[in-house]
């Protein structure tokens, strides 16, 4: 009892062959469209890595250029088979490809559910990268003159300002850290000398932050030094102040960031995972609906297709004995060698 | 004796229609760019609106957006025209609006070359209107509590911050401005006081510029209050120092910007132009005076399936250029009184120019009246 047969006449085939056609080729866009969203990805990444201590896993990116190209490779293939599907000479080239096509077809989809998977999962390695490697980056922001980090005030700076954000949980990081550096102390002075001796580690700590965490929204020029005392400046009570600095964290704005970009890219790839059985579907029919034609030679005849030969139950269990066979064939057969030891 | 005769049969005659639709669509594709971008101009223009003073500016993306929506229209029109050329009963319905369709053609080229140009010569009025908006934009920046002019301090601060530049001609304009907000000054304090007393006007002046200006790619960290005090900073030299503050003016900056977008819109306009002229001078005027020429001998000949002639001029450039001659003496002279036939000028006067009788110029046999 086949699986959900359905009968075709002539006119049903060529539709079928037509419409499957055009969704292979829209497969063919969408496997574009996830080779150039990896690859939009992977730069997203590398733009970003300094503040993620360039520890970043490039897993997911990568994976989605692979799967891209795959999806092009495999889809164009579809499309070029029900293009020559209702010509039987062209088609009898691709009969004998069919059965591995369709199995890695399977294997293709398995690869997309890994991918989706990953997408969802890999957000929490990035929050983590993230949380170490701007910690880093607020430490060396000050070291400008260190080969291999002087650029890392700039990308602060940039990053604090396009994310409209502060420091890594918020503004007060910066007090905590010495962001200028001892070239451009007056050691000399006394007020500099108190403040580097005030503390164990002799590191020149204020409250302050740098001119990246300032809020051009605000109605008052932006105050940087001395935030949290009151008296330093006019009309200002720190505690309620809220336009006058960023007030988010940049892990924050940068995770959400990257987790939006992540979460979309792994509903895609689930439509995508759709798209693909619907195409398996429509051409394991057509395959079906070709070979059962009783008279070859005459194309009007009316034919069946079906999705599985038999029900789902006996399919599954003739792969199941298969697979037991399969897995026999490797072991010694211990009633035939008694015998011939015999000898 | 007509000028490039060429013979035509109803394949070629189709074929010749086909490739002016063809044309046409293109040319139809090259309107709506020239439409979509006078539109990004008008778009980027209105963006920072709240930075350039009242100025005649706009004429430029109106133009573009008009020449590109007509280009859109003519064209279209003409592949309907070559859509329909192909079917003679069609083609009747045509025939008159051909030459004005034609002329239309060419003044509408001469549009788009001017369109072109006027995207070079708007520098001028754009420096102008950029010099005086920043100016009053830098003057209203500690403005935030006014309606009307709530935003313009973020609208000044995000400008510095994306164009990497500071003030209108450089990072002294702010000296000469109070830019914070007297609601930020605490007045009982004497160096408030002192300092608002030290100018005619009683502005809070300082060599303090916002924190904007700061550039991104110093090494040390942002020195804003007192730019010019060297003695108020470690280490620091404000007339080597390059890299503390954007050196750049933000009109320089925002004309470079401008500048740059109508250098590739008029350079695109122009290729456009070049296109169009091609297109109506090789097809439109060749291709559509042969169907025109040849679609009418077809016409006269009764038979449509037939080969006809097509030509450019019917009779040789000398000829036709004399017989357009006197068409317009004829007129100059309908006004005058005619004295060669006491002032009457219904009197028949024998005509001056050959009859026509078609190709082969063999005038028509008299139709025997009937008794």
């Amino acid at each position: 009892m086949p699986f959900m047969p359905v009968k075709f006449n002539l006119q049903k085939r060529v539709k079928l062959a037509q419409g499957l056609w055009m969704i292979y080729w829209l497969s063919v866009i969408v496997g574009i469209l996830l080779f150039s969203l990896g690859i939009f990805f992977k730069i997203e990444l590398r733009k970003r890595s300094e503040m993620m201590d360039n520890n970043e896993s490039h897993l997911v990116p990568n994976l989605l250029i692979l799967v891209g190209l795959l999806a092009c490779g495999v889809n164009a293939f579809g499309g070029k088979v029900c293009h020559d599907s209702l010509d039987p000479i062209k088609f009898a080239k691709w009969k004998p490809m069919l059965k591995p096509f369709l199995l890695l077809c399977c294997g293709f989809n398995a690869l997309l559910l890994l991918t989706a998977l990953l997408c969802f999962l890999m957000q929490f390695a990035v929050y983590l990268t993230l949380a170490e490697g701007l910690k880093n980056s607020i430490k060396f922001y000050k070291d400008t003159d260190t080969p291999g980090r002087c650029f890392m005030k700039r990308t602060l700076d940039l990053t604090q300002i396009e994310f409209r954000c502060c420091g890594n949980n918020n503004f007060r990081d910066w007090f905590e850290v010495q962001w200028i550096s001892n070239r451009y102390l007056d050691m000399s002075n006394d007020l500099v000398k108190d403040r580097v001796l005030s503390n164990v580690e002799g590191k020149y700590l204020m409250d302050s932050v740098p001119f990246s965490c300032c809020n051009p929204g605000s109605p008052r020029p932006c105050i940087q030094h001395h935030l949290t005392n009151n008296s330093a400046h006019y009309d200002y009570d720190h505690r309620i102040e809220e336009l006058n600095i960023w007030t988010r964290g940049c892990r924050e704005a940068l995770f959400s960031y990257f987790s939006s970009m992540m979460t979309s890219i792994g509903v895609l790839i689930i439509a995508t995972i759709i798209l693909e059985s619907v195409d398996m579907a429509g051409l394991k029919y057509l395959t079906t609906a070709l070979e059962t034609m009783e008279d070859p030679e005459n194309p009007e005849c009316e034919s069946d297709g079906w999705l599985l030969e038999k029900g789902v139950k006996e399919t599954f269990g003739d792969l199941l004995a298969k697979l037991k066979t399969l897995g026999k064939t490797n072991q010694v057969v211990e009633g035939g060698d008694a015998p011939e030891a015999a000898n | 004796m007509a000028v490039l005769r060429l013979k035509f049969t109803k394949n070629e005659r189709d074929k010749l229609a086909q490739v002016l639709w063809i044309l046409n669509w293109i040319s139809v594709l090259t309107g709506i760019l020239l439409f979509s971008l006078g539109l990004f101009l008008k778009v980027e223009i209105n963006k920072r609106g709240e930075l350039m003073a009242e100025r005649d500016i706009q004429y430029v993306p109106n133009m573009l957006i008009a020449v590109g929506l007509i280009a859109c229209a003519i064209n279209f029109l003409g592949g309907k025209i070559c859509y329909d050329c192909v079917d003679t009963n069609k083609f009747l319905r045509w025939k008159l609006i051909m030459l004005p369709y034609i002329i239309c053609t060419f003044f509408f080229t001469f549009c788009v070359l001017v369109g072109a140009l006027m995207c070079y010569s708007m520098r001028g009025e754009l420096e102008e209107s950029l010099n005086l908006g920043l100016t009053e934009a830098i003057r209203f920046y500690k403005d935030t509590d006014t309606p009307g002019r709530c935003f313009l301090k973020r609208t000044v601060d995000m400008l510095q911050m994306e164009f990497h530049c500071c003030g209108n001609n450089g990072y002294k304009d702010w000296f000469q401005i109070q830019w914070i907000s007297n609601r930020y000054l605490d007045m009982s304090q004497k160096e408030v006081v002192d300092r608002l007393r030290s100018n005619v006007e009683g502005k809070y002046l300082m060599s303090g510029v916002p924190f904007s200006c700061c550039n991104l790619n110093s090494p040390r960290p942002c020195i804003q209050q007192h730019v010019t005090n060297n003695s108020a900073h470690f280490n620091y030299e404000h007339q080597t120092e390059a890299l503390n503050l954007w050196m750049r003016g933000c009109r320089e900056a925002l004309l470079e910007y401008y500048t740059h977008i109508m250098q590739s819109i008029g350079l695109t306009v122009l290729l456009t132009w070049l296109f169009e002229v091609m297109d109506a001078c090789l097809s439109v005027l060749t291709g559509v005076r042969y169907l025109q020429t040849s679609l009418e001998n077809v016409l006269r000949q009764g038979d449509l399936n037939s080969e006809s002639d097509g030509w450019l001029l019917e009779n040789s450039f000398m000829e036709t250029a004399r017989t357009n001659l006197n068409i317009i003496k004829c007129l100059g002279k309908g006004n005058q009184i005619d004295t060669a036939n006491n002032g009457d000028p219904n009197i028949n006067v024998p005509s001056t120019s050959k009859a026509h009788y078609g190709p082969d110029n063999v005038p028509l046999k008299e139709i025997p009246e009937a008794s």
